[in-house]
């Protein structure tokens, strides 16, 4: 048997699979921020008309997967299968979302590396001739995750400068076997990284290392430079997790200063209540889905390295005094005429 | 093995320290106190108004705390407070109106999973740990002063 493999850790396609299309929606004060324009809905309430942040969620999620099956122009019996993931405990708003659904359901957590988890599966699924087409969608919601991560929203307390604001904001995309669109030519699965961060308001001191390791391993494995890339866009290493993230790579003689971008750092403009940028399954997903999705479209970006960093922590491991677990998933995807 | 060592989390520790922004120690020392004065400015005229209206000292103490609960609590329930201690910080949360922000913000929030596993069961979850040790230091404090002094 033939096997589809690169290096220590990268899969690569003969058929690449296509990213038929892509959708992203997103609540008010990222609708604000400089990437606004680049979404398909911006809800004026964090509360969607629901009663409560997490029905709200899964009511994003869900839109986002709507929206992403018009634009490709497909019905849900196309879809051979929908793989999605969230923050909130038991993947609530994936499951949920899914129950409105007649497609078949993998559940998947990766914290914020889970869109680029999700992209990697669906990838294998579609390159390995399993399905036809796959919906993989992730999100967040900033109130649902304060409550169950940190404290009640209502809670008058002050952010560590250090600390992320979790977005409010759902992303989608339909891979498929064919179709116009950017492809994904290689995904590289990343290995946790835990170098003893306790702090779960400096994620990105704590992602950086897995980001570092899979970016590295991604080049190594694909016998490539950074040049060879336009964008590698992280998300969400924050203002201070992409510069130490930089820094590690630089350190293993890689520089990507030039085409770094991070979603958490470009989704919102600076403030004290953002702190070091945005987070959550839905801060990358949906700049991902809006923005760059589009870019690769048009042709304005050759060949993008996806890069979504996870920290696989939960308040309880925390509380007793264990150190943060990362992760990063890496997905190359290629504009459509390469 | 990707967990790193000791010896790679202190270096990894060290070379953070480079990036970590400093926390505005100053501002915040200083905003605290401006807040937290004008809270506590605002607890003392109504102390006065209270007094001037003929009510005891010691009652009037009393009143003066509820009013300034109930301020609290209201401009929670207003969604203003969290604002006040995003921005006021430790000015906010100290005075008594913050306690009142600590009770009344886990209330709203978990009022959706019900009166009694909701708000009856997740209301002190922000305040449980300072009532249980307030409770301790105040007992502890007072067993000094009855036996010690």
């Amino acid at each position: 048997m033939q096997f589809h493999r690169r290096g220590t850790s990268t899969c690569v396609f003969e058929d690449m699979p296509v990213v038929v299309s892509a959708a992203a929606v997103v609540g008010p004060r990222e609708g604000k921020g400089p990437l606004g324009d680049t979404f398909d809905m911006v809800y004026s309430t964090t509360l969607l008309g629901e009663t409560s942040w997490e029905k709200a969620e899964s009511k994003m999620l869900r839109q986002a997967v709507d929206l992403a099956l018009a634009k490709a122009g497909l019905e849900e019996s196309d879809v051979d299968f929908l793989i999605a993931g969230d923050l909130l405990n038991q993947i609530i708003s994936s499951a949920y979302m899914a129950r409105e659904y007649d497609i078949p359901f993998l559940g998947i957590y990766g914290a914020c590396a889970t869109m680029s988890e999700g992209m990697g599966l669906g990838s294998f699924l579609v390159g390995g001739r399993f399905a036809r087409y796959v919906l993989v969608a992730s999100s967040s919601h900033h109130d649902a995750a304060e409550r169950q991560f940190r404290y009640p929203t209502e809670f008058g307390h002050q952010r560590p400068p250090t600390g992320q604001w979790t977005a409010t904001a759902a992303g989608a995309v339909v891979l498929g076997a064919q179709g116009k669109g950017p492809r994904i030519e290689s995904v590289t699965i990343g290995r946790v990284q835990d170098y003893g961060v306790t702090e779960p308001n400096d994620m990105g001191s704590a992602m950086a290392p897995g980001f570092a390791d899979t970016v590295w391993r991604h080049l190594q494995d694909m016998a490539r430079q950074p040049e060879d890339y336009d964008l590698i866009l992280s998300g969400d290493l924050g203002r201070i997790g992409s510069v130490v993230g930089r820094q590690l790579l630089r350190k293993k003689g890689i520089v990507i200063d030039e085409i770094h971008q991070d979603a958490g750092v470009i989704l919102y403009d600076p403030s004290p209540e953002v702190g070091a940028g945005g987070s959550g399954c839905g801060c990358v997903a949906s700049v991902f889905a809006g923005k760059v999705w589009k870019e690769l479209y048009e042709g304005q970006y050759k060949r993008v390295l996806l890069v979504a960093t996870g920290a696989l922590h939960s308040p309880t491991a925390c509380q007793q005094g264990e150190s943060i677990p990362c992760v990063a998933h890496a997905v190359s995807i290629v504009s459509g005429d390469h | 093995m990707t967990k790193a060592n000791i010896r790679e989390q202190e270096a990894y520790s060290v070379f953070l320290e480079d990036f970590r922004p400093k926390r505005a120690t100053l501002r915040n020392i200083v905003v605290a106190f401006l807040v937290g004065g004008l809270i506590c400015t605002i607890g003392q005229g109504v102390l006065t108004f209270i007094l001037s209206k003929g009510i005891p000292l010691k009652q009037a103490y009393v009143l003066t705390s509820s009013v300034m609960v109930f301020a609290g609590a209201l401009l929670t329930g207003l969604g203003v407070y969290d604002r006040i201690g995003s921005f006021g910080g430790m000015g906010a949360a100290l005075p008594i109106t913050g306690f009142a922000n600590s009770v009344v913000s886990p209330a709203m929030e978990y009022k959706r999973e019900g009166f009694v596993l909701g708000v009856g069961a997740k209301m002190f979850q922000v305040a449980g740990p300072v009532i249980v040790y307030a409770t301790l230091t105040a007992t502890i404090v007072s067993i000094i002063k009855l036996y010690v002094f």
